[in-house]
């Protein structure tokens, strides 16, 4: 890791650790938006790492991103920081202004029908987005579709929509977000964006918040592991904990590198590939891991007292958003079936 | 986590060498049917691995006054993965490679050095890892074959077992006790390197359950090892043999030993999976695509100089679940019947490596013992 980096890990772990506590996630699970640890974050910087500093940004690469995205993940942010990331990083490559305020990013299923279409002075927004992340607490949502086979970046203002509130496993916000001939600001995306960009990079970023969620369920379950006593000992004394969080251990270096691998991948340009490895293999470390971690609280860390369940929660709903592994590893299966059999090891190596 | 895997790139002048390694494994291998490549580094061929040393693929990173090439730990690691996903037979030098000619450039003395680094990078010394006992596996300080001291040397008794490829090695690198204090098991065990050919040696064939021999035991009855031939100050060699270990742990071999039969599962396939076989077939995909990552993290972490035991225990734990998932994984989608000279391609690789996967979790550490490092890491132990 470059110096840069760690320190911007640093600030990250530094503001997360004082700021994320019990009171505030609890407080965003009942509905209130944690708008002094917005202010903070906005503050220092954190949601702006891909938009150039000319437009105010850190100007930034995708790996800069994954420090923060990551630990989004790892301290159970109650925010749509991903989200914001990657829809300032869509507003900015389409070379439209990026507002302060948290931005949310549609659509997150593959099916919604939302049509952008030209109107005299601008363009308009029909159609249904649905479980939208956070999409009734943005100051913006940021929408990628097609027109004519191009890729469009739209970002309609809050206000402008209906929203029809829903919740994921984790009581984050899964808004269903209708647009009537809403007006929006709306440009070409990006080089390179494809018009499925707000799937792809979603599914991105999720990959790196279970890397990040399940190093912190690993971290938890190892001290509980030296803290709880048993038959006379602590329970990590016992060589089945030890064996099943050895297994976890792997889990969580594997999340973790294919989830690095994805966003360097993004900073070069065309990722599907890796971004379909990092989604269907964190989504597996996602469910045994925190099978593995429960197993070794006990009792304790199945109750809403013991805050492991802000992690694994929160996994279990991020491992299905923006496809789950059994979607991405078809499109990755199709895909090496395209190249064939004896292309595999080239085609790997030559990535 | 105190395991750290840093994310790692292939310097872009590694592209030249990957595309001479992958030129001449097709000039050396040309046709060869998958069943035969399924051994992956089982195959031994002396004629090969003259070739491969001809080439200066070993001890590639080793002093050029060695005879070694002086290349990067990443250059060495690109023949290394070229040589494995081709299924080359690799037996005859992937040992000395590995694990005895840099335990020999750390702990050896001079004089050895000299002798058997310039052979091993030509390819023409085959090596032998002396190790496991009867009574002694998992639990390796508790070997009890002595050394003891006798008028310039050593005087060797006991018995050697698993030992492989030593009936058509050279030498083999083993571990002796020579002090012998029952509350210190750690302490009085040595490395020596010996002539296979030494009066005293008796080797007898292990056959293994498919029916080939690799496998030996080795009795040593008044065996004599010169002073000379010692490896590192007595009583060093349980530090010696964890660094080498650690050298037979870490590199690519321990994740890609079923590639051949995934290949041959994406060939039975074909362009269209179907809905079936496709999220299958990709699941395993990334998990390849992870290893490889994490594989290549271990390699930087060795061309930085740092130590990455922990990071290649880690590797093999994950690398051999997954080895052993592709032919559970083949069975599961496609029902064929494994079998030993005839059928598909996909049927013969699957009977091969529904036989050998077992060995993967054994083999240069149990997982259990594996495990146990990582829980160590985890400051668990
Ligand atoms: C293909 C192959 C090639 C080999 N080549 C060589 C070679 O060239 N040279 C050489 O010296 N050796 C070689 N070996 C031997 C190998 O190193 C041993 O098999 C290995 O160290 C395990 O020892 P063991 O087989 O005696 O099993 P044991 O140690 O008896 O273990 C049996 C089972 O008990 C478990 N177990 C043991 N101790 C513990 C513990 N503390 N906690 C939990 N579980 C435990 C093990 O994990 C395993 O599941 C080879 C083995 C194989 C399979």
């Amino acid at each position: 890791m470059n110096e840069l980096r760690a320190i911007l890990a640093d600030v990250v772990t530094r503001l997360f650790t004082e700021r994320v506590t019990r009171e505030v996630r609890q407080s965003a699970e009942s509905g209130m938006w944690p708008d002094a640890l917005w202010t903070a974050v906005e503050e220092n910087g954190l949601t702006l790492p891909l938009v150039p500093e000319a437009r105010g940004g850190a100007g930034g690469t995708w790996a800069d991103a994954y420090i923060v995205v990551s630990a989004a993940g790892r301290h159970a942010v109650p925010l749509p920081l991903p989200e914001t990331i990657v829809a300032a990083w869509l507003l900015a490559r389409a070379d439209l202004e990026v507002p302060t305020g948290p931005l949310a990013l549609a659509p997150a299923q593959r099916d919604d029908d939302v049509r952008l279409t030209p109107a005299t002075g601008g363009w308009r927004l029909s159609g249904t987005a649905r479980r939208v992340p956070w999409g009734g607490s943005a100051r913006h949502v940021v929408v990628v579709t097609a027109v004519d086979g191009r890729a469009m970046v739209a970002r309609a203002a809050a206000g402008g929509f209906g929203v029809e509130p829903d919740r994921n496993l984790a009581l984050e916000p899964r808004d269903t977000l209708v647009f009537d001939r809403t007006p929006v600001t709306a440009a070409p995306a990006g080089a390179g964006v494809p018009p499925d960009a707000a799937w792809q990079y979603g599914a991105l970023a999720r990959a790196a918040q279970i890397a990040g969620g399940v190093d912190a369920i690993l971290k938890s379950a190892t001290r509980y592991a030296t803290e709880r006593r048993q038959f006379g000992k602590p329970i990590g004394a016992f060589q089945a904990i030890q064996q099943n969080l050895a297994v976890l251990a792997g889990h969580v270096a594997a999340a973790d590198i294919a989830a690095a691998h994805a966003f360097r991948a993004a900073d070069r340009g065309d990722a599907l590939f890796e971004i379909g490895v990092a989604k269907a293999r964190t989504g597996e470390a996602a469910g045994i891991g925190a099978s593995i971690a429960h197993q070794v609280h006990g009792a304790i860390g199945f109750t809403y007292e013991h805050d492991l369940q802000f992690v694994t929660r929160r996994l279990w709903s991020w491992r299905a958003e923006f496809g789950g592994e059994a979607w991405w590893a078809a499109t990755l299966g199709r895909e090496v079936a395209l190249w064939g059999a004896d292309a595999l090891w080239p085609t790997l190596t030559a990535r | 986590m105190p395991v750290r895997f840093e994310l790692y790139e292939l310097p872009p002048t590694t592209r030249v060498l990957r595309g001479e390694v992958r030129d001449f494994l097709r000039a050396e291998l040309g046709d060869r049917p998958p069943a035969r490549r399924a051994p992956s580094w089982g195959g031994f061929d002396r004629e090969f691995s003259r070739k491969v040393g001809a080439r200066g693929w070993i001890g590639m990173t080793w002093p050029t006054r060695y005879g070694g090439h002086e290349r990067s730990v990443l250059e060495r690691y690109v023949v290394l993965e070229e040589m494995l996903a081709a299924g080359a037979p690799v037996s005859a030098h992937w040992v000395a490679d590995r694990q005895s000619g840099p335990l020999l450039l750390r702990f050896g003395t001079e004089a050895q050095r000299a002798r058997f680094l310039p052979a091993i990078a030509r390819g023409e010394l085959a090596f032998a890892i002396g190790m496991s006992e009867p009574d002694s596996g998992s639990d390796l300080a508790s070997i009890r074959t002595r050394a003891e001291r006798v008028p310039g040397g050593y005087r060797v008794n006991g018995t050697k077992v698993w030992t492989s490829n030593i009936h058509r090695s050279d030498f083999m690198i083993a571990l002796f006790r020579t002090h012998h204090d029952p509350a210190k098991k750690h302490e009085g065990l040595t490395q020596f390197l010996v002539d296979t050919k030494a009066p005293g040696i008796t080797i007898r064939p292990i056959i293994d359950l498919a029916g080939s021999h690799h496998f030996n035991m080795v009795l040593f009855e008044d065996v004599f090892v010169p002073e000379e031939m010692r490896v590192g100050e007595e009583g060093a060699g349980w530090k010696q043999v964890t660094t080498e270990l650690a050298l037979e742990r870490s590199g690519p071999e321990r994740y890609l030993s079923s590639l051949v039969l995934l290949v041959e599962l994406i060939r039975e396939v074909g362009k269209d999976p179907g809905e079936r076989a496709a999220p299958v077939v990709g699941r395993l995909v990334a998990h390849l695509v992870t290893l490889r990552q994490m594989s290549l993290s271990v390699a930087g972490m060795l061309e930085a100089g740092d130590n990455p035991n922990l990071e290649a225990a880690v590797v093999k734990d994950v690398g051999t679940t997954f080895e052993q998932e592709i032919p559970e994984v083949v069975h599961a989608l496609t029902g064929v019947e494994p079998t030993l000279a005839s059928g598909t391609d996909l049927a013969q690789a699957l009977g091969y490596l529904v036989q050998h996967a077992p060995s993967f979790s054994l083999r240069g550490g149990t997982r259990e013992i594996l495990r146990g490092i990582i829980a160590r890491g985890l400051g668990l132990r």
